[in-house]
């Protein structure tokens, strides 16, 4: 086979390969991947049994404990609504009201319930959230 | 002396201004004069944002308010070697250290090649100063460290609990010296393409700051992963968070780098490869920086202040197309010289080992930027997270760990039969070994890629081994030296090649360590009253009694586990969760003390073959009640005295104000104490996980493997081992 | 005192940045501040060449002490690296006008 022929093949080998990789990348992002939301756009688009991801602020006054669920909300950044979240698991050290965090909910007929150990704070001393009240 | 920080920062523009026209000018004019002006352009930029930075670190020490980059991250109660890191912990600051570190790097290296490399090195020192200029101009324009408030206040707010920990010291100068060092082999290649010369010299020393970028990185990365595993109350040391994937990516292409130009010096081959990783490198480095600050992709890093976005889009755009379109202008001085020969040679695995790196990196970017990727196709953010990177990166990685036990004994050009049988039989008989004792003793066989990584981390081991072992007796053969000084003598005649060797065992120790703890260990979610007791991975953990303290600093409630297997007892664990008071005063006079953030520290026992990892999370609810009460005496208690507090002489003001603090803060430790008395149950995550510490002992071996290939050769050597050559070959030229 | 010290790190690093171009004018373009004439691209490129054959030939060495090259390949590798080194070397003598 001459040289010109087998750098023919061996290109073709690795643009075959790296098709394949692209296409199981994007077919594994878009079935494992969950629509991030912020408050107001789960409350909108929200479906019944969908698993999507709450992004924003912890509501003041909003943190309450129950037994070993804990219960907060997550405010809105622009608008004034708030989604209440049901979290068990691991809570991670920064998390308080007025923190922005992230969170993998269920929608479970309207409520949202937390998947366990899902739940992500930002480190607060360096991110400007929204803030935790509305104003 | 804000005022004097704030006009150092617009000195330092000036003068990265006028390094970047003195070194162009110099190169095109072939001026020798105005290169070397260009260059103490930039030892005096290192002095002038040293001096700021020293400024900066004094008002820390001094507690002077007035900056709000103190006020928000130091307080009195601060110790002194947390009031040196703080600094960086803020962007203004982190800033700030960009630039100095940027300066340092950059002038320890044009000094050092002051003599060589003169037709790249006014460019590159041109590029070098156009980052420092862009750096800084955040610095004095977007987020100053010298900004004050009046009037200033009299506390800060604190340095961030998570933040105080020793490797916080280390873990951001690390990463950023090696992001900054990540911009000097960029810098000499974007000057090597302009000028043409793209010859061995460049190659020799672009290799040596490729290797120091990536040594420094590379710590960093550790060194963060050793902080989440220690410090954090998730037990992970990998969350495949936006910035960790942000500082593995040009690690990683930096790695593939360090193996190709391998092939480029022995073959001239690669050539616009190599000089495109470099780049693309240099432009991830900076990318990563990106990433940190612009708040654009979710990460519990993220800095924040999206106003510094857009001007680095810009630099990420000006670097990528000027690469590109440096490299097209230089295609014909990057043709190859040779082709491979066979598929079956080193310089075959080499390049695999790079295509799979890049493969790795590229699948990196794709999930990390998948949430901006597709709220720009579908117009709602998608998520993906670590679930999408292990189906890829682990087959990618045992890939690379195999090449990597083979890239070393396989022959350059072409292999042979006799070859093969002469070299693999060891190291492949030694993986069969540890996949049937596996297999025999651990249970794995549900496990097939831990045992895949075991199989072949060993195969490297035993390769490294080997080498080692040959090189040894073959120099032993020579000079009669004992073992080992005849290793010592090997290391020292090929640092490159053995550096590399160790790196590899290192690397593999480590992989081993991550497949073992990920797949094979046992957590458990638990809630236990004292005297109760749980069993993880046949270890029992018995919550023996709780722990409170109350200090000035903070409140902390623990528990003390006992933790035996079998009959013996294996070891007692501490584990404290922290609360520290929150400036807020809305949250009560009692209630701030408990309201602010908290930390927890982690109860660890690490051991060589397994680590036992548990924290607590106690929550202060049911103290409420108390809380409650107490915010409401107090704040009575006081609105009573204000009255006639403002008529007392301003010394016996300050005597009723200390009594009545006292007096609050033994409310504080009396309710505290209540945890002791009149316990409640608490929860704990508890993790029993083998071969941890595997993964920080290969990290160290990785290290010096890495220092001993970067170690330059005494000068003195060189001459006399090129002394040695010169000799035999002139009998030949006779 | 704010200003003192401005106009005196001012003034510093003026005298740095300037030392080249003040005493530039009257050395030969191409040397440095010594005299010392310095070594021409084409040297210092040449010398690493040199460096790098010689730790190909060592590479090669060892390679064949330990194995991975067999004894033809490691004659045929060998001679190929010492020719490539001796034309190196040639191209160095002619450089710097020395004799073998």
């Amino acid at each position: 086979m001459d040289p010109s022929r087998k750098r023919v093949i061996r290109l073709s080998v690795a643009l075959t390969a790296a098709l394949l990789l692209a296409t199981a990348l994007i077919y594994v992002s878009f079935s494992a991947g969950r629509d991030e939301f912020t408050a107001s756009q789960l409350l909108a688009r929200a479906e019944p049994g969908g698993q999507y991801i709450l992004a924003g602020t912890v509501l003041d006054g909003s943190v309450h404990q129950q037994g070993s669920t804990l219960l907060f909300s997550i405010r809105d950044p622009t608008k004034h609504v708030a989604v209440p979240v049901r979290y068990t698991g691991i809570v991670p050290d920064p998390f308080a009201q007025g923190r922005a965090v992230l969170v993998n909910v269920t929608d479970q007929d309207g409520k949202f319930i937390g998947q366990q150990n899902s739940l992500t704070t930002k480190c607060p001393s360096k991110y400007q959230a929204a803030s935790g009240a509305y104003n | 002396m804000a005022l004097l920080g704030h006009t150092l920062l617009l000195l330092a523009l000036a003068i990265t201004l006028y390094g970047i026209g003195a070194s162009v000018y110099g190169a095109r004019a072939r001026r020798r004069d105005w290169v070397d002006s260009g260059r103490r352009a930039v030892y005096a930029l290192a002095g002038v944002t040293m001096t700021a930075f020293v400024l900066v670190e004094i008002a820390f020490q001094r507690n002077d308010f007035a900056f709000n980059i103190v006020t928000q991250t130091s307080s009195t109660t601060l110790s002194t070697f947390y009031k040196l890191t703080a600094p960086w912990s803020s962007q203004a600051g982190s800033l700030l250290l960009w630039v100095m570190l940027l300066s340092f790097w950059s002038s320890l290296v044009l000094f050092l090649t002051r003599r060589r490399l003169r037709e790249i090195a006014p460019y590159a020192t041109a590029v070098l100063m156009g980052f420092a200029a862009f750096f800084d101009s955040l610095a004095c324009f977007a987020a100053n460290p010298f900004a004050t408030s009046s009037p200033a206040p009299t506390q800060g707010a604190g340095l961030d609990p998570l933040l105080q920990h020793p490797t916080m010291m280390f873990h951001p100068p690390m990463l950023y010296s090696g992001y900054t060092l990540m911009a000097i082999p960029f810098a000499f290649a974007i000057g090597a393409l302009i000028s043409g010369r793209l010859g061995s010299d460049w190659i020799r020393d672009t290799r040596r700051f490729a290797l120091a970028a990536w040594l420094f990185l590379g710590t960093g990365i550790v060194l963060g992963a050793l902080w989440s595993y220690t410090e954090l109350g998730w037990g992970g040391y990998w969350g495949w968070d936006a910035v960790e994937n942000a500082a593995l990516m040009p690690f990683l292409c930096i790695t593939a780098f360090i193996h190709s130009i391998q092939i480029q010096e022995k073959r001239g081959m690669l050539k616009v490869w190599n000089v495109s990783l470099i780049l693309l490198s240099g432009t991830l480095a900076i990318f990563g920086t990106f990433l940190v600050r612009s708040g654009v992709l979710d990460s519990i890093h993220a800095f924040g202040a999206s106003t510094l976005g857009v001007p680095f889009v810009c630099l990420l755009g000006v670097m990528i197309l000027g690469s590109i379109g440096l490299v097209l202008y230089r295609r014909p001085a990057l043709r190859a010289e040779n082709r491979i020969d066979s598929l079956v040679s080193r310089e075959a695995v080499f390049l695999f080992q790079n295509l799979v790196l890049v493969a790795m990196v590229f699948v990196i970017f794709w999930v990390t930027m998948f949430p901006l990727i597709s709220e720009a196709v579908t117009g709602t953010k998608v998520s993906v997270g670590p679930p999408a990177f292990t189906p890829f990166v682990v087959p990618l990685a045992l890939v690379l760990v195999a090449l990597a036990g083979i890239g070393p004994i396989i022959s350059w050009r072409r292999v042979t039969a006799a070859n093969l049988r002469r070299n693999f039989t060891f190291p492949v008989a030694s993986a069969a070994v540890v996949l049937i004792l596996v297999l025999a003793l651990a249970h794995a066989s549900s496990k097939p890629l831990a045992i895949a990584m075991w199989t072949l981390g060993s195969f490297v081991i035993a390769t490294v081994l080997q080498e080692f072992y040959r090189g040894t007796s073959a120099r032993r053969a020579m000079t009669k030296d004992a073992w080992p000084v005849a290793l010592g003598g090997l290391v020292r005649r090929n640092r490159r090649r053995h550096g590399g060797y160790l790196v590899h065992l290192g690397i593999s120790v480590l992989l081993i360590g991550v497949a073992a703890s990920s797949s094979f260990q046992h957590s458990h979610d638990v809630v236990l009253k004292p005297g109760q007791s749980t069993t993880v991975d046949g270890y029992r953990f018995a919550y023996v009694r709780p722990t409170e303290a109350a200090l000035a600093a903070k409140i902390s409630f623990g528990a003390v586990l006992r933790v035996t297997k079998g009959r013996s007892y294996v070891t007692t664990l501490h584990t404290t969760r922290g609360y520290y008071p929150s400036t807020d005063n809305s949250t009560g006079v009692i209630g701030r003390f408990f309201a602010g953030a908290a930390d927890s520290t982690v109860g660890l026992d690490a051991g060589l073959t397994r680590n036992l990892w548990a924290v607590t999370s106690v929550n202060p609810t049911p103290l409420s009640g108390y809380i409650n009460q107490g915010d409401k005496y107090f704040a009575d208690y006081l609105t009573a005295i204000m009255p006639k507090l403002s008529k007392l002489p301003h010394a016996e003001q300050n005597l009723v104000l200390d009594r009545y603090y006292a007096y609050r803060d033994e409310a504080v430790a009396g309710i505290a104490r209540r945890f002791l008395t009149h316990t409640w149950p608490v929860e704990f995550l508890i993790i029993v996980a083998p071969l941890v510490t595997w993964i920080w002992g290969g990290a160290l071996v990785v290290v010096i493997g890495g220092l001993i290939a970067l170690w330059p050769v005494p000068v003195l050597a060189r001459w006399r081992s090129a002394a040695v050559y010169r000799a035999r070959l002139a009998r030949e030229l006779a | 005192m704010t200003y003192v010290i401005v106009l005196l790190v001012l003034f510093i690093v003026v005298f740095v940045i300037t030392a080249p171009l003040r005493r530039g004018t009257d050395d030969a373009p191409g040397s440095d501040s010594g005299g010392v004439p310095d070594p021409s691209p084409e040297l210092l490129e040449l010398e690493a060449a040199r460096d790098a054959k010689y730790r190909e030939i060592r590479d090669a060495e060892l390679d064949h002490q330990t194995g991975k090259l067999s004894d033809e390949d490691y004659q045929a590798v060998d001679s190929t690296l010492r020719a490539e080194a001796i034309e190196i070397l040639r191209r160095l003598d002619s450089l710097t006008g020395r004799r073998s």
